[in-house]
């Protein structure tokens, strides 16, 4: 067996979504990558001293400032004339993306570094217990959008980041889950293939924090994207090239898969505004299946 | 009435009695339990208040800034890293004299992380203009909330308040804490009437450029204001103490020092164990003592020298450490013993509990006994020469 270049002997919750992402993007990328990490789960859970689990170069500064430290990684390495033939990734959480971490993350892709930027979403701040970030999913219950007398969870909708990472004209977008580990291979690898900034935001179901069994993260991960409310698709110069297709599931049976959504169960009102959710991803990148009869 | 509460859920309680309307804070080990308490509060009708749940701490830190600059008492809470992000926005709330209170879980800093607790995030952040006052346990922590918001918003002072609190030791730490009644808080707190703040009614400009001529003069009120700090609290501790039976000093407090030769300077929940130290050492007759240091800004000098001006062995425990110089509390003491005529022959600096390394019985009666010997410059506390790479001696 090939050794793995994220090992095992870290101390991720049992069933934890990030950690599976993580080894898959990492024996995809190759041992020629360097990481570049925001705080978050990932690196608390891998890196702890005097132990690490990665087999390659890895840097872990600050909670919003990976997209930058890996631009004076990419700096440092063409100024050896050593950046070709090695990978820059730099990773981070959801909340490390999408709030905290944006600037820098738009200040990298505007900068047209030759980096792949990874986002784990697990839909909240997980390492400091279950905080909403701006990718919690509408009428999720977390510690701060709680449910209560008077509120159904976090109100909001998800951050369109992928979109937000599009419109800065970068040359590769993509979003993939764990519910396919083939698909997010294929899509690291081609990023990797492509110069320029590349942005992939990776569905890591979260046990501990969605409320479900361990053994079930793949199939919650999969269920997402079966219903419509996590749309898999690639963008390549702006240009929607590949989305998978969909018989869509009712989004109830993905709620019901978790605690985190327990609260809407008797909520058809609720239940009604995720279906809109969904629906609304069906339409906008063509999710549905053809009715191939032949 | 007296209740067993968990250090993040008495601060919550204390906060939503004082009634702010604008509450935002970012999640951060080890002060989240408070937040999350306060948005289940909101989130359950239970206190009215604006909950804005922000993308960073700067932007928590900034929108505090803007619903007290529009005239609403506000809150909020951060830790270390939160704290340091948050930098520019603080010395900012600071110079525009915004009477906000925030809650700081004291804990190490990055790099290496380490999510524990010492005191270096908030006395790095000492020069910002707020008032900074260190809490032992529970009871003070809740109390100092509620006196935090009296102090910074008289009209005298105008200054914001950062009440820190241990990380973990008291936010996550577990004690019986009488909880004063929202009458009790209503009387002692008046609602918030700011002197200046954005109104149509009465238009303003907050936060204008001052060039040299004005500058100067800006910083200067702020330093001035911090002294008038030092009279006004003492009076505000003891008008707390008539509404809810329980008196504090608020600047500093000693404990055996009357007889002492020997006392240790402390700031925080540290001065809990030591004196329990204090407690049996004296049960052996020796002369120990402790002055707990309450208020760190402003500096009580006055109050330091003249608790301490007859102790002949003075040490002091810094949670923190001015990186290539002294500890920050001691240099100060120092300072400040300077050129007196009665001071103590000997006052040693110790550093200890840095990243939340155990601070023991143990650690205390070491640090007694060492104020034996001649005097030490900046002595780090039970460090393990073994994990050093290098020999530094
Ligand atoms: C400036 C700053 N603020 C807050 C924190 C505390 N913090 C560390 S990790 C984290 C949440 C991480 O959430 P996310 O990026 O979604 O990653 P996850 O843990 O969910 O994988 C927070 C709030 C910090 N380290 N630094
Ligand atoms: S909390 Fe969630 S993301 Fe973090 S280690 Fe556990 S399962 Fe993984
Ligand atoms: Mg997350």
């Amino acid at each position: 067996m090939n050794k793995h270049l994220y090992a095992p002997g870290h101390t991720a919750c049992a069933g934890c979504g990030q950690s599976l992402a993580v080894r898959l993007v990492m024996d995809a990328a190759g041992k020629n990558t360097i990481v570049a990490n925001n705080t978050g789960c990932l690196e608390v859970f891998s890196t702890k001293y005097p132990e690490s689990a990665f087999e390659v170069p890895f840097i872990h500064s600050l909670f919003e400032n990976a997209p930058a430290v890996a631009s004076g990684v990419e700096a440092a390495l063409i100024h050896l004339g050593k950046k070709e033939g090695t990978n820059i990734i730099a990773e981070a959480g959801d909340g490390g993306t999408a709030d905290i971490g944006l600037q820098s993350l738009s200040g990298m892709w505007e900068r047209g570094h030759d980096i792949l930027y990874i986002c784990y979403d697990n839909e909240a701040y997980m390492n400091t217990g279950i905080q909403r970030s701006g990718l919690t999913p509408h009428l999720a219950n977390t510690t701060t959008s709680p449910k209560g007398q008077k509120s159904s969870g976090n109100l909001r909708f998800k951050k369109p980041i992928p979109e937000i990472a599009n419109a800065h004209g970068i040359p590769y977008v993509a979003t993939a889950s764990i519910g396919y580990p083939q698909d997010i291979q294929r899509k690291v690898k081609k990023a990797l293939s492509i110069k320029g900034p590349k942005y992939l935001q990776i569905h890591v179901p979260c046990p501990l924090g969605w409320q479900f069994a361990p053994q079930a993260s793949v199939d919650v991960g999969k269920l997402a994207v079966e219903t419509g409310l996590y749309p898999l698709f690639e963008y390549e110069n702006g240009q929607l090239t590949a989305v998978r297709k969909i018989t869509p599931k009712p989004v109830e049976e993905y709620l019901k898969s978790q605690g985190r959504f327990k609260h809407l169960l008797n909520n058809p009102e609720g239940i009604a505004q995720v279906q809109a959710v969904a629906d609304r991803n069906i339409a906008k990148y063509g999710l549905k299946a053809e009715n191939t009869s032949a | 009435m007296k209740e067993f509460l968990e250090g993040s859920m008495a601060v919550a309680r204390a906060v939503a009695l004082c009634r702010p309307g604008v509450i935002s804070a970012y999640p951060i080990t080890p002060q989240t339990h408070i937040v999350e308490e306060l948005a289940q509060m909101v989130a359950d009708g239970h206190l009215n208040a604006q909950f804005v749940n922000v993308e960073s701490e700067h932007s928590a830190a900034s929108v505090v800034l803007g619903g007290e600059a529009a005239g609403v008492r506000s809150y909020t809470a951060t830790s270390s890293q939160g704290l340091f992000l948050m930098a520019e926005v603080v010395f900012n709330i600071a110079g525009m004299r915004l009477p906000i209170v925030m809650t700081d879980a004291n804990r190490a800093i990055s790099a290496p992380i380490n999510i524990w607790n010492d005191q270096q995030d908030t006395i790095s952040l000492r020069d910002s203009g707020w008032v900074q006052l260190y809490m032992e346990d529970l009871q003070e922590t809740v109390d100092f909330h509620i006196m935090a918001y009296r102090l910074g918003e008289d009209k005298s002072i105008m200054l914001p308040v950062m009440v820190c609190m241990d990380g973990f030791i008291l936010t996550h730490g577990i004690e019986t804490v009488d909880m004063p009644s929202q009458e009790q808080v209503d009387k002692f707190l008046p609602p918030y009437k700011a002197l200046y703040k954005l109104d149509v009614e009465n238009p303003m400009t907050l936060g204008p450029l001052a060039d040299p001529d004005y500058y100067l003069e800006a910083r200067y009120a702020i330093h001035a204001t911090h002294k008038k700090v030092l009279e006004l609290l003492p009076k505000i501790t003891a008008e707390y103490a008539k509404a809810t039976g329980r008196s504090y000093n608020g600047l500093v407090e000693g404990y055996q020092i009357k007889d002492a030769e020997r006392v240790l300077v402390a700031m925080g929940s540290v001065c809990g164990t030591i004196k329990d130290v204090v407690d049996e050492l004296r049960a052996k007759g020796k002369k120990v003592g402790l002055l707990k240091v309450t208020c760190f800004r402003p500096f009580p000098a006055e109050q330091i020298c003249g608790a301490l001006k007859n102790v002949a062995r003075v040490g002091i425990v810094d949670k923190s450490v001015s990186l290539g110089s002294y500890a920050p509390l001691a240099a100060e003491m120092k300072a400040a013993f300077f050129g007196r005529k009665k001071k103590p022959e000997i006052i040693s600096s110790f550093v200890a509990g840095l990243g939340g390394r155990d601070i023991t019985k143990e650690s205390v009666k070491e640090m007694f006994s060492m104020l034996t010997q001649k005097e030490k410059a900046c002595e780090y506390i039970d460090l393990k020469p073994e994990l050093l790479k290098e020999n530094y001696e």
